[in-house]
């Protein structure tokens, strides 16, 4: 049994232009302390999945169906529809999150000591030396010097790169299960991600976590993750394991993403085969194949095919493929 | 510490200069206006040749422009003597002059109407803080539900309601309909006289101001609110397991108070110069009436003092407005 | 040999710094650019990396005379412009145009796509035969765009298409020198590789020369003849694209490239990887010597002291005493 399995995900926006399908159908499994990565563009879809079962959207005009069962001390839990304090609970304990920008990711105006106890203090009944003393521990633990005196410390008073490390030291404060990394390195400088991607490998292997590394970036994927979720226009395109979808991918969108992506081991002036046009509109996007535009392997197919919805099937074992060119293939248990 | 003390005295060297440069243009709009300061002396309808020219030289009106401003600088400092003998009168500093309409000391009028004005900004500013901070807080929790509808509709009220109407509305039903009430129809009594007589002198007339800054106010909160839940900062605070409570109440508050702050004391400021149309109606003896009066006679020495008195009262709370912001945002302090 | 397009000399920008804090009112100055050195001949592109602070993005803006240098010389074909006035900028800026990060901020919304273009035309008093809406609807058939977006807005546009706009702008009047400043950093993958495409055709027609101004190494690389990387405000290192890429000479340019992921898990596994230590100074207070010096895992007494000056080595230019 996963440690978190999401099946049938789907979130929809209410605007003023019309029902937002942001997510559409999305089922996947999270095993004890895999790196799990979730690839997509701007859109995809890949933060919203997450935010939605951990209750973090805004409230209004936003539907949310399916189920997200995550195994906890307490039995097996279904995040969707869970009460908000039963939510509450969980978060940051079971599951905790990191975010892409660190600068604003903290409170300005409480320091950074305030804001770890406060994580520690909000699922245990401790004194609240007990609270400072864990976040001192972890604050050494993710490479901040002299912790002690740091907890006093704003975080306008931290670069970018150590104000990750605090969102890390903070997320850890409760031992969680999951730690859901959302575009962690993003915002950071080249040799700044590098640091900060080495520490989640030392602190992933040390509190036994699994990891759920949302990014746009597959050079930190290849190097990060166990397996790999593409995402496109809300929905899963493809899933396999890291290896195997560098080596062998099948969707067209994913082999598109990965050639067009300029690669420094390749020598430069090379064209860079670009994916033609622009991503979907979530708006109303209907249940066809929503890459099917951009498609080059389109005419490979009936006419109309692709306007009908493909499903996620396994094309090997643990290679899942959403897309009518593996349609004949023999799906695989 | 020695921060905070260098910093105040940098912020007073700014203030004494722009207090210079506003004393300097009231005084010098007010020389070119198209009356002739002398003549008001004696009244409205005092046609006088002799008496005006004597009051003329007596009152210094007779010198060039600028040795009135300096003469009227030193008066501030140490106070001035005017005309001679037995007709001798002498303000002690800070002399702001004299009014020759009133008979007296300008410094002693205003002395007289500003506690009233400050009983009555300070009253109704913590009323509609209240209000309209805890209106605005419900109105951004509760969005789109009733309570944020209800609050709508109290902003619209509240905002479009004139004070005098408001003030008016409530002399009529809770002085005028109702013999039980307590509250006087107007004036104002000092609290060293009578407290309780004082408090319920002020209660209508801080529910009068109170009602139309609430209105504000509640809108305003309700979208710092909503703005700052917005932030990521917030997200991070429901992340990490924090209660709604929390997360409204400390994380959200929190960065809502400099807005906030800023706001009201500015308000509060603008109000110290007086609150014209509340202390009309109610007929308390501020700043508000004592300026109001001063331009309906021309009593031009009183108009440049409550002028010059409310630009040093905004310049003051902006200083103190900047030292409070240091102690909200850390950002600014360290 | 022909005089360079453009030849920077010892260029410096500084920043004056008040305190944001108001108790304390430390004042200083940000060494943003202290004292660059580099030329760009006609048809070339010189790639610009260095991370977020080193001063590449005020380098390149400087050149423009966006910004008052502080000290140094700027010679653009030949002419010495670093004090020019604006109204002596004028007529150079028909040559010499930018390409931003953000689309999005840099196209007025309130303006129609044809007004924004067609601006440039006006400003200069230029007046192409065809007539300025042809001219502008021409651009944008070449920047990919279609000649009935003439009428639309910018929020109409996706963040790709945005660029493409601003693109357009740029080449509008057949410039020799484009500052490309960020150009595909706020585009998604599949969108950023259909710009760089577009970036290199429009050079190669125009026979235009880029500086290109990227964090991102990798499209640095795909897109540059050279590659000069700066740290705190000065060029470490300047060489062909490839000599950099495969030999890096100083250490710095060393650990900065084994910090880019490789999207290959095999190799990324393999690969080893200079993690820096420590934090990035700050550019009010750099350090003496070697301003590398505080994070270089080979730094000798020598580099906390002297400070080195850009000395060849191989094809590379290198400011470093023990060089790779």
């Amino acid at each position: 049994m996963a440690l978190l399995s999401v099946r049938d995900l789907r979130v929809q926006f209410a605007t003023p232009d019309g029902i937002v399908d942001a997510v559409s159908g999305v089922s996947f499994d999270l095993k004890e302390g895999e790196t799990l990565a979730i690839v997509g563009e701007s859109g995809s879809g890949k933060s919203v999945t997450n935010l939605a079962y951990m209750g973090l959207l805004p409230k209004t005009r936003t539907t949310i169906t399916g189920s997200v069962v995550l195994k906890t001390e307490d039995g097996e839990v279904d995040l969707i529809g869970m009460s908000v304090e039963d939510l509450r609970k969980i978060r940051g304990k079971d599951v905790a999150m990191i975010f892409q920008d660190p600068m604003s990711a903290l409170h300005p105006y409480y320091s950074i000591g305030d804001q770890l106890i406060e994580a520690h203090q909000a699922h245990n009944e401790v004194a609240k030396e007990v609270s400072r003393d864990r976040a001192i521990e972890l604050l050494a633990l993710v490479g901040v010097a002299n912790p002690d005196e740091r907890l006093k410390a704003y975080p306008h008073q931290f670069s970018g790169g150590m104000r990750q490390r605090v969102m890390i030291a903070m997320a850890l404060m409760n031992n969680p299960k999951v730690l859901i990394a959302d575009e962690p390195t993003t915002a950071l400088d080249v040799t700044v991600q590098a640091q900060i991607l080495k520490l989640l490998r030392d602190i992933q292997a040390k509190f036994k976590m699994a990891v759920i590394l949302i990014t746009h970036d597959l050079g930190v994927v290849a190097g990060a993750a166990d397996r790999v979720n593409v995402m496109y226009g809300g929905r899963l395109v493809e899933s396999a394991s890291v290896n195997d979808l560098y080596e062998n991918p099948l969707m067209p969108y994913t082999v598109g993403l990965l050639d067009s992506i300029p690669r420094m081991d390749q020598g430069h002036g090379k064209r860079l085969r670009a994916i033609p046009g622009q991503p979907p509109s979530l708006i109303q996007l209907g249940s066809g194949c929503a890459f099917a535009a951009r498609c080059s392997r389109k005419s490979e197919l009936p006419n109309g095919k692709c306007e009908t919805s493909p499903e996620l099937k396994a094309v090997s074992a643990g290679h899942l493929v959403r897309c009518h060119l593996y349609d004949s293939k023999e799906s695989v248990k | 510490m020695s921060g905070l003390l260098a910093y105040i005295s940098r912020r007073l060297g700014v203030m004494i200069l722009i207090l210079l440069a506003v004393s300097f243009t009231v005084y010098l709009i007010f020389s070119f206006l198209p009356y002739d300061p002398a003549s008001l002396t004696c009244g409205k309808n005092c046609a006088d040749p002799e008496i005006i020219a004597a009051n003329r030289i007596r009152l210094g009106y007779d010198k060039p422009f600028y040795e009135q401003y300096w003469v009227f600088l030193v008066g501030l400092f140490a106070g001035r003597t005017y005309g001679e003998g037995q007709a001798e009168i002498f303000c002690a500093a800070p002399s702001f002059g004299y009014s020759f309409q009133q008979n007296s000391c300008v410094t002693d009028l205003v002395g007289n109407a500003i506690p009233v004005t400050i009983s009555l900004a300070i009253g109704s500013l913590i009323l509609w803080l209240v209000m309209g901070v805890g209106l605005g807080v419900v109105a951004a929790k509760f969005r789109g539900k009733i309570w944020d509808t209800l609050s709508t509709a109290f902003v619209l009220v509240g905002t479009s309601l004139p004070t005098f109407l408001t003030g008016l509305i409530l002399i009529v039903f809770f002085v005028i309909k109702a013999p039980w009430s307590p509250f006087p129809p107007g004036g104002y009594t000092a609290p060293d006289v009578d407290i309780v007589g004082w408090f319920l002198s002020l209660v209508l007339p801080w529910i009068t101001l109170a009602f139309a800054y609430a209105a504000i106010y509640t809108r305003f909160v309700r979208s710092q609110i909503l703005e700052i839940s917005t932030e990521d900062y917030i997200r991070t605070a429901r992340a990490k397991g924090l209660s709604e409570g929390v997360v409204l109440g400390k994380h959200t508050m929190r960065a809502a108070l400099a807005p906030i702050v800023t706001m009201a004391g500015l308000d509060f400021a603008g109000l110290l110069g007086g609150a014209i149309l509340t202390e009309a109606i109610f007929n308390l003896p501020g700043m508000g009436r004592l300026s109001l009066n001063a331009v309906v006679d021309i009593d031009l020495p009183i108009i440049v003092a409550t002028t010059i008195l409310a630009a040093t009262i905004v310049v003051v709370m902006n200083a103190i407005l900047d030292i409070v912001y240091a102690f909200i945002d850390p950002r600014v302090r360290v | 040999m022909n005089q360079p397009l453009l030849e920077v000399t010892n260029l410096e920008k500084f920043f004056p710094v008040a305190g944001s804090g108001i108790f304390s009112r430390e004042r200083g100055t940000n060494k943003a650019v202290n004292g660059i050195s580099f030329t760009l001949n006609e048809g070339e592109t010189l790639g610009l990396v260095g991370e977020s602070g080193c001063g590449k993005s005020t380098a390149g803006r400087t050149i423009l005379k966006l910004y008052d240098p502080t000290s140094g010389s700027i010679k653009f074909e030949g002419e010495e412009i670093s004090g020019y006035s604006h109204s002596k900028m004028k007529p150079l800026r028909t040559k010499m145009q930018m390409i931003f990060q953000d689309p999005q901020s840099s196209l007025n919304p309130r303006q129609s796509v044809g007004a924004i273009i067609g601006a440039s035309f006006e400003v200069h008093n230029i007046k192409p035969e065809e007539g300025v809406k042809r001219a502008v609807q021409e651009l944008l058939e070449r920047v990919g765009l279609n000649a009935e977006h003439y009428d639309r807005y910018p929020h109409e546009f996706s963040g790709g298409q945005r660029q493409r706009i601003g693109i357009a702008r740029a080449i509008a009047l057949k410039p020799k020198f484009i500052v490309c400043d960020e150009p595909v950093s706020a585009l998604d993958v599949s969108i950023q590789a259909q710009v760089v495409n577009l970036l290199t055709d429009i050079r190669d027609d125009f026979g235009m020369s880029y500086l290109f101004i990227a964090h991102d190494l990798s499209v640095v690389q795909h897109i540059s003849d050279r590659v000069g990387v700066m740290y705190l405000g000065k060029i470490m290192e300047i060489a062909p694209t490839d000599s950099i890429y495969s030999t890096p000479h100083h250490p710095y340019t060393k650990a900065l490239l084994s910090a880019v992921p490789i999207p290959d898990p095999k190799l990324e596994r393999k690969r080893e990887q200079i993690v820096l230590t420590g934090e990035l100074p700050s550019p009010m207070n750099p350090p003496t010597g070697c301003v590398f010096s505080t994070r270089c895992w080979k730094a000798q007494a020598k580099c906390f002291e002297v400070e080195p000056i850009l000395q060849k080595v191989g094809k590379a230019e290198v400011a470093c005493h023990f060089p790779e």
